[in-house]
C-alpha cells in the first residue's frame, strides 16, 4: 500500500524534474536536448503506468472473468 | 479506514496534477491515470466480496452457472470500459471515449446473446402449452 502510493509521487516528481531540466536546457539554447529529455521521461513514466494497468487488468480478470 | 486513504490520495493527486498541468500536460494526465488505477486496485478486493456473495446466492438458488458467469463478465466489461472512457475524456479525446463506450456496449450485447436465446426458447416452449391447454 505505502509502496503503491510512492509510485504516484515518484511519477509526479519525475514530471516536475523533467519540466525543470527542460526549462534550463531551453534557456541554454539546447532545444533538441530538451526534447529528448522530455521524451525519455515520458517513456519511463509510461512504462511504470503500463505495469500498474497490467496489474489492475489482471486482478479484474481474476475477479470477473474466471470466477 | 480505506475511505480516508482514498479521499486523501485523491486530493493530493488532484493538486499534484494541477501543478504538473501548467508544466507538462502529459505528465499530469498520467499521474491522474495512475491514481485512478490505484483506487480501483484498492476497490477490487471489496468487489471480489460482492461477487463471491452473488455467486453463493446463485449456487444456492440452483441457477445455471453459465448465466451467472455471463452476468459477472458483463459487469466487469462495464467497469473496464467506463474506466478507459473516462481516462480518454480526461485527456480531451471525447471521440475516443465515445468509441470505447460503444465497443463496451456492443460486446455486452454480444455476450447477452445466449441469455436472450434462452429467454426466446423458454417462451417458445410455453406457447404451445398455453395454446393447447
Amino acid at each position: 500500500m505505502s509502496l503503491d502510493v510512492n509510485t504516484i509521487f515518484q511519477i509526479a516528481g519525475i514530471g516536475i524534474i523533467v519540466a525543470m531540466i527542460q526549462t534550463v536546457l531551453k534557456q541554454m539554447g539546447k532545444d533538441d536536448w530538451a526534447q529528448w529529455v522530455t521524451l525519455i521521461g515520458f517513456i519511463v513514466i509510461l512504462y511504470m503506468a503500463a505495469t500498474l494497468i497490467d496489474d489492475l487488468f489482471e486482478k479484474i480478470r481474476q475477479v470477473f472473468l474466471y470466477m | 479506514m480505506d475511505i480516508l486513504q482514498i479521499v486523501g490520495l485523491g486530493l493530493a493527486v488532484t493538486f499534484l496534477a494541477l501543478i504538473l498541468k501548467e508544466k507538462n500536460q502529459v505528465f499530469a494526465l498520467i499521474v491522474s491515470l495512475v491514481a485512478g488505477v490505484f483506487i480501483l486496485l484498492m476497490m477490487v478486493d471489496q468487489i471480489r466480496l460482492v461477487m463471491d456473495m452473488l455467486n453463493n446466492m446463485a449456487q444456492n438458488a440452483h441457477l445455471n452457472n453459465v448465466y451467472v458467469a455471463t452476468i459477472l463478465k458483463i459487469i466487469g466489461i462495464a467497469y473496464i470500459s467506463e474506466f478507459g472512457a473516462q481516462i480518454a475524456k480526461d485527456a480531451g479525446q471525447n471521440s475516443i471515449a465515445g468509441k470505447i463506450e460503444l465497443a463496451g456496449k456492443l460486446i455486452i450485447l454480444v455476450m447477452a446473446i445466449p441469455i436472450l436465446t434462452a429467454i426466446v426458447d423458454t417462451v417458445m416452449h410455453l406457447m404451445p402449452q398455453m395454446g393447447g391447454g
